[in-house]
């Protein structure tokens, strides 16, 4: 354990050591007479999107500026070589971040190639002309990503060791988690599944499982990083389930999906079924994963959206009744939100199990 | 939808596909595994510590009634042979009774012989000796009665009339 908590520290350290200070940034706001309804809408907006840095929390200072706090990080772009620099010099989109000889600027929270002016060019749908460098840039998301996978390495590699150094039982925080992963293995895993090959879909069902609940969760703390809102995110997660149900199906799930009236029928009997069913069955193959980073995606939007509406529903209302109103509200609903982390992280992995257990069917041939 | 297209961050995808596969690699090998074997080598060890008390259980429940068993054997042992002994005994006395029974009646028998025997004698005797003291009266009444030549003729007549020759 306390080797573990040593680690922890050092984390906590060399993240200090990369992302330099919080970094305050003096934004000219020349549309502060922006009506505080649209403000709002924005702010929300502007939360659910991934960021260039870490923002810590934003104030107005003396003299009408909003002024943001917040971590710079680095932004790793692919344009004709690696270009990587400090996200604090794209000013939020104020200004033209120059690297090289390249010029950049952020413009709706993507990052496009301008001339040394910044000059952005726009369609007639308003959509943006200029070219995207391939952006990997370490973005807020990537580092609540790589923060969870810390956290989740500490806490189940410490369970892992207290086996040892307890003789199979789980001492400290182990003791909290274990019952979870029993939970995932005997009432997920195992009867989805089955029994013979349960144990090669463990790691995967474990993996996601904790690391969208975590996300979800942290998503509700005021750092507000909206990860599994974010439709890469999910995508991501859910192509995975998409691989390993394919790539491990059994000879009867293929049969089951070209073949799926087997030999119950005639030959001549299934072709013009098949026309139909076989593209229905081909069709559901993609919709199931496609169904799951939906669901989780829509979920976890809805939820922060309801969330931040309902707080700057307080400062709208700016009334002794309508402000406590929708601050009961707010709580009311981060309740839910809170069950809600937990219920779409089981729904997520209850049906990727459900999934590969058709995967891995193998039944008598009827 | 077109927005979700738009929005679609290729970079978030890249990282979150890194840092999801990476921290399932690292889990299997230092979390998952290990957790997932300590708790299942705990399951087997907890069945076979049941199913070794139910063996244990079995066994006493065996031994128990094999005790009882054996108890019930020796108590039917201990009947049969206190029924022998009961029976020896009586056969024991029984057989002391006919022998002593039969003791006293070869004792009663010899004694009524030896009386017989005792009376017979004692009547021999008594015989002899009443036949003596007649015979001695008899001398003394015959010397007083044959003092006489007479008189000894007739009684010889007399006697050899009397008895009668057998």
């Amino acid at each position: 354990m306390p080797t573990a908590f040593n680690k922890f520290i050092l984390f906590s350290a060399l993240w200090a050591a990369v992302f330099s200070a919080p970094h305050a940034l003096h934004a000219k706001e020349s549309e502060t007479s922006k009506d505080l309804k649209t403000e709002i809408k924005e702010y929300i907006a502007h939360h659910l999107e991934d960021a260039y840095d870490f923002s810590l929390f934003s104030y107005t200072n003396a003299q009408g500026e909003h002024v943001y706090i917040s971590i710079p990080l680095p932004v790793v772009l692919w344009d004709e070589g690696l270009q990587i620099f400090s996200s604090t010099k794209l000013h939020h989109g104020e200004e033209v971040a120059q690297v090289g000889t390249h010029y950049y600027k952020l413009e709706h929270g993507k990052i496009y190639k301008t001339d040394a002016g910044g000059t952005i060019n726009y369609d007639e749908a308003h959509h943006v002309t200029n070219s995207a460098p391939l952006d990997l840039s370490i973005t807020k998301g990537v580092v609540s990503m790589l923060f969870i996978a810390l956290l989740m390495f500490w806490i189940f590699r410490s369970l892992a060791k207290t086996y040892g150094e307890n003789g199979g039982v789980p001492a400290g925080i182990g003791r909290f988690f274990e019952p979870i992963v029993l939970y995932i293995r005997d009432d997920i895993a195992r009867p989805n599944i089955g029994e013979k090959k349960y144990m090669k879909y463990m790691n995967f069902l474990l993996t996601v499982f904790f690391f969208v609940w975590f996300l979800n969760l942290l998503g509700l703390t005021p750092l507000g990083v909206n990860v599994t809102g974010n439709i890469a995110v999910t995508f991501g997660l859910a192509l995975l389930t998409f691989i390993i149900t394919n790539f491990t199906g059994t000879k009867d799930y293929w049969l089951h999906l070209f073949d799926p009236l087997g030999s119950s029928m005639k030959w001549y009997a299934k072709i013009p079924l098949y026309i139909i069913l076989i593209p229905i069955e081909v069709l559901g193959v993609f919709i199931k994963p496609f169904s799951l980073l939906i669901r989780l995606y829509a979920n976890m939007q809805a939820g922060h959206i309801v969330l931040m509406s309902l707080i700057g529903l307080m400062f709208i209302f700016k009334s002794w009744l309508g402000s406590p109103l929708s601050f009961g509200l707010a709580f009311a609903i981060s309740l839910i939100e809170l069950l809600v982390a937990l219920l779409q992280a089981y729904i997520f992995t209850m049906l990727s199990a459900l999934y590969f257990g058709f995967a891995a069917e193998e039944h008598e041939h009827h | 939808m077109e927005k979700l297209i738009s929005e679609f961050s290729i970079g978030l995808f890249f990282w979150q596909s890194m840092i999801f596969i990476g921290l399932l690699f690292l889990l299997r090998k230092y979390a998952w595994g290990p957790i997932l074997n300590a708790v299942n080598e705990r399951e087997t060890s907890i069945k076979d510590a049941l199913a070794s008390a139910e063996a244990a259980r079995a066994e006493m429940e065996n031994l128990q009634s094999d005790n009882q068993r054996i108890l019930k054997e020796a108590r039917a042992e201990k009947e049969a042979l206190l029924k022998e002994a009961r029976n020896t005994r009586a056969e024991l006395i029984s057989t002391a009774k006919e022998e002593a029974q039969a003791e006293a009646d070869k004792i009663l028998t010899q004694a009524q012989e030896a009386i017989q025997n005792e009376k017979r004698a004692a009547i021999n005797e008594l015989r002899e000796q009443v036949g003596s003291i007649a015979m001695d009266i008899a001398e003394k009444v015959l010397q007083k009665e044959l003092e006489s030549k007479d008189k000894q003729v007739q009684l010889i007549n007399q006697l050899i009339q009397d008895s009668d020759l057998k």
